[in-house]
């Protein structure tokens, strides 16, 4: 791997595949993110945590080129692609998988797939990639030709995460996998998703409110609160931090519980 | 066996409905618009036709003009989003949809112009002539619509679930946003489905005019494929086929056995039962779009 500017290297001697700088998105008249900054390491994953509307879902969105950012860069693989359409980010290899799983419902589990491919013309590869998305997911070789919108919650999101694995990803991004699952399939889906990193060498960014199984997998992790990145840290570390326990992970430590019982009793006359 | 007769002429009215009720829906199903100009997308690409194939105007063999006259069309629809309806990107569908009507009475008045108000007929070499069958008179005329009306529907179904583009302008009617993600470039299907209604209007005027003299008001028939493909099921193809055969087929049979006037009120009559009880359509295509 060759040095450039826009690509350091880090001590571990992976490079930086993608880096956001002071991104600004807005709808309409609202700022949806405030000058956001991140960087994404080739083969990490790498997790935005936040409560509703702290703008992780806009922040995906300007990234895969479904919204254009008023300010800032996004720089891939040394090339700033911000405001480009979501067709070239996706031939340039940043997939997005969006929240809600977001699958076609009439059409076919298999042309579901077969539209995640849709900007590559490569026949035998894409056949290969379909053996290796039903490798990952068993169950949706089973349900190929049925239609998407028939499947349960869970095989919904596989197959929205195999249908953008068709794509041929280099960087993959997760919009709140977890939504609406139950714990044994959030559990299963982010197994998947972690051997989907370490065996495909997809680079992943993962957005999730369920902050304890997103650290769990994570190799780093930034918390964004009203459009802002406020924290960003190792997953190991923001998983120690007094702050992202209490607020994201709902643990109660001693000191924790005292001032909150402070909060409650401040709280009652109203 | 005049049964068989009206039968016939009935299917051959009704292919032309479905062929047209096909263009509303096509473009329904993609953008959520209705175009309301459909009816005079089919009069256009009839006097298109005419236009090349008659001797009064160009002269040209029949067979070269009818592509010709499809691919005009074709063209027409895809530049008529490419340059009208894009900009209405964003815009409430009522906006589209008066859009259309103005542009039906553009076209009728345009097409006025052009070819006069007058009545003329295509100089088609299929019109006016007999086949015997089972010793019944039947129009080649009508027995060639339904069997291109066949393989239209054919070729459709084949290119919308065998063909990548095909499959992609379905994925993109069925969640425009997931397209979108998926890298379909969703604009540049619209303006093709655009073109795939003008073409099927084409075929579907073409059509028409082998039946019978036309003049530029004809694309009000328009309304009676518009009804159709609501009875059919708004949203499916097939269910716009059935439709227009149930409302070519009412009309001869009401018009036959029940007082004069009847075969007129007929289609709207079964259009109104149709919302009352099955709301969706004959075949509706229902799935819940989640907010």
């Amino acid at each position: 791997m060759t040095m450039t500017a826009t690509a350091p290297v880090t001590a571990a001697g992976t490079e930086v595949i993608l880096s956001i700088q002071n991104v600004e998105s807005y709808y309409g008249p609202i700022m949806a993110i405030r000058g956001v900054s991140l960087e994404v390491r080739e083969g990490q994953i790498v997790t935005v945590l936040g409560a509703n509307g702290a703008g992780k879902t806009t922040l995906m969105k300007t990234i895969s080129g479904v919204m254009d950012p008023e300010k800032g860069k996004i720089v891939y693989q040394g090339r700033n692609i911000a405001g480009a359409n979501p067709d070239k980010v996706v031939r340039a290899g940043i997939v997005h998988v969006p929240e809600g799983r977001e699958v076609f419902p009439l059409l076919t589990v298999e042309e579901n797939l077969r539209m995640g491919a849709f900007t590559r013309s490569d026949t035998d590869g894409i056949r290969r990639d379909e053996e290796m998305v039903f490798s990952y997911f068993p169950i949706l070789a089973e349900r190929r030709a049925q239609a998407a919108g028939t499947l349960s919650g869970g095989q919904q999101q596989m197959l929205a995460i195999g249908r953008g694995l068709m794509g041929k990803p280099k960087v993959m991004l997760l919009d709140e996998p977890s939504l609406g699952l139950s714990p044994l399939l959030v559990k299963e889906i982010f197994q998947i998703v972690r051997r989907l990193n370490r065996e495909q060498g997809v680079t992943m960014i993962l957005v999730e409110q369920n902050a304890k199984v997103a650290l769990e997998v994570a190799d780093y992790g930034y918390v964004m609160e009203l459009g802002r990145i406020v924290m960003a840290d190792t997953a190991d570390r923001l998983l120690q931090s007094k702050d992202v326990q209490e607020f994201y992970l709902g643990m109660q430590t001693e000191e924790t519980q005292r001032s909150q019982k402070r909060w409650k009793q401040k709280k009652t006359w109203r | 066996m005049d049964v068989l007769q009206l039968i016939v002429s009935g299917l051959a009215n009704g292919c032309v409905y479905g062929l047209v009720a096909m263009g509303f829906v096509l473009i329904y199903k993609a953008t959520e618009a209705v175009n309301f100009a459909q009816g005079d997308f089919m009069m256009l690409g009839a006097f298109i036709c005419l236009g090349l194939t008659n001797p009064q105007f160009m002269g040209l063999p029949f067979w070269v003009s009818v592509p010709i006259a499809i691919g005009i069309m074709g063209a027409f629809g895809y530049a008529l989003d490419l340059v009208v309806l894009r900009r209405m990107f964003g815009q409430s569908q009522v906006a589209i949809i008066i859009l259309t009507i103005a542009l039906g009475f553009v076209l009728r008045f345009v097409a006025g112009l052009i070819w006069g108000h007058e009545p003329i007929s295509l100089a088609s070499p299929i019109a006016g002539r007999d086949v015997r069958f089972l010793g019944v008179v039947l129009g080649l005329d009508e027995m060639m619509v339904i069997a291109v009306t066949v393989v239209l529907t054919v070729v459709l179904y084949f290119y919308f679930n065998r063909t990548k583009l095909g499959v992609a302008m379905q994925a993109s009617s069925q969640n425009q946003l997931a397209a979108y993600y998926m890298g379909i470039p969703v604009k540049r299907i619209h303006s093709l489905i655009w073109a795939l209604a003008g073409m099927v209007a084409a075929v579907a005027g073409i059509l028409f005019a082998s039946k019978g003299s036309i003049d530029p008001s004809i694309g009000l028939l328009g309304i009676k494929a518009f009804a159709a493909a609501v009875i059919g099921g708004f949203g499916s193809l097939p269910g716009a086929l059935l439709g227009g055969i149930i409302v070519g087929l009412i009309e001869p049979f009401s018009g036959r056995y029940m007082p004069s006037g009847y075969s007129q009120i007929m289609p709207y009559l079964l259009l109104f039962i149709i919302l009352v009880f099955r709301p969706h359509g004959i075949l509706a295509q229902v799935h819940q779009k989640k907010v």
